[in-house]
């Protein structure tokens, strides 16, 4: 079974050299596709020092106990989305700790840490090459924003002289919601559909 | 408001660090060994998602690069306008799930062309703030394991995606006017 990952990624980039031979910008698309291999090498050089910092900032939480204390607070939330996860496991303290980054618009944490949490939670996976039922789940809650403030769009509204940067604080909420909320019901839903048809 | 929400992202992080630091210590924790500890999986943890960044980035470079982009939405634009989604929001829309770098440029674009407080620059903003980059998290995520299979990660994170377009239309509309 072919995955959508490469039809999506298969699209943008045939689609895109086909597109180039009927606009004509062949040697700009050529020039685009290696400009951004290096960009990508780049960035990734600049995400190695904030992953150091953050994950070794985490180690010390860790070791304080800070993160079990964190856990517990936002325990019944997650023991409610991850039942099959053990309440006092390094995969659920890693886990509230991304969510926490989250929430609080930590950005540059919040990888560091997701990936932290996703390192904890494959060792509690059976099948190491397909993604456990909790590892789709806190993939897709991460791919949705649940930060309180979006600050980021604050700065950028501010910047281009809004007369009221924060009035969107309250609709992007609501939306957030709206989004969130369907991207769990939407793996709940597709984790059933899965199961039924296996069972078939 | 505003003044509130500066200082908190000014502050945030700061106050972030020196608390866990501060606690450690108290804890009689040894800060600066442990902390080395962890921070050597920063390296190890960056290579690993590489070939996941050079692969994604270069499929959205190309995309954008060769017209393919504006291809698509000349296309979908007259169904789009029959819904009543403003055909200005459509590119963003379709970056933002791609890329974050990307699609924030949009955004300060659409601000500077159409004002932050017009309907468009409000929509836009709500947009970007209720959505995340889903194909780049996504793949970075499970690369960092290893995993290759997306299973329905990539279907249930679109359609969250999409759901929070179409809410954010609707519910500026409802609160803004249009």
């Amino acid at each position: 079974m072919i995955h959508l990952v490469n039809i999506i990624w298969l699209i943008l980039l045939a689609g895109g050299f086909l597109a180039a031979f009927l606009t004509g910008e062949v040697e700009q698309t050529t020039q685009a596709a290696f400009d951004s291999a290096s960009y990508a090498v780049e960035l990734g050089l600049g995400l190695i020092g904030i992953y150091t910092l953050w994950l070794g900032l985490m180690r010390v939480a860790e070791k304080a106990g800070l993160i079990k204390a964190f856990s517990k607070k936002i325990a019944p939330v997650l023991r409610l989305l991850f039942p099959e996860i053990p309440a006092s496991s390094q995969a659920m303290g890693a886990m509230s700790m991304n969510i926490i980054a989250n929430v609080l618009g930590l950005g540059n944490a919040a990888t560091p840490l997701g990936l932290n949490a996703m390192k904890e939670l494959q060792k509690l996976n059976h099948n190491r090459k397909s993604p456990s039922d909790a590892i789709c789940l806190f993939s897709v809650i991460n791919t949705s924003s649940i930060q309180l403030i979006p600050a980021t769009v604050i700065a950028l509204r501010n910047a281009a002289g809004s007369a009221n940067a924060t009035e969107i604080t309250g609709t992007t909420l609501a939306a957030t919601f709206c989004a969130t909320v369907t991207g769990i019901t939407a793996v709940l839903i597709l984790r059933r559909l899965n199961r039924w048809r296996g069972k078939q | 408001m505003i003044v509130i929400v500066e200082v908190l992202s000014r502050f945030a992080i700061p106050v972030f660090i020196l608390f866990i630091l501060g606690y450690g210590f108290y804890k009689k924790v040894a800060v600066y060994e442990v902390f080395l500890e962890g921070a050597r999986e920063g390296f190890t943890t960056v290579i690993r998602i590489l070939p996941y960044l050079v692969a994604m980035l270069v499929a959205i470079g190309v995309f954008r690069n060769s017209g393919a982009m504006e291809l698509l939405f000349r296309f979908i634009a007259p169904l789009t306008n029959l819904l009543g989604i403003p055909a200005e929001l459509l590119p963003l829309a379709f970056m933002r799930p791609l890329s974050g770098s990307a699609s924030i440029g949009m955004l300060a674009e659409l601000l500077k062309i159409h004002g932050p407080d017009s309907y468009l620059g409000r929509t836009a903003s709500t947009m970007i703030g209720s959505t995340e980059t889903t194909l780049y998290t996504a793949s970075i995520y499970l690369g960092s394991v290893g995993i290759r299979d997306t299973r329905y990660i990539l279907i249930a994170g679109l359609l969250s995606d999409l759901i929070g377009f179409l809410s954010s239309i609707v519910i500026c509309t409802l609160i803004f006017g249009r």
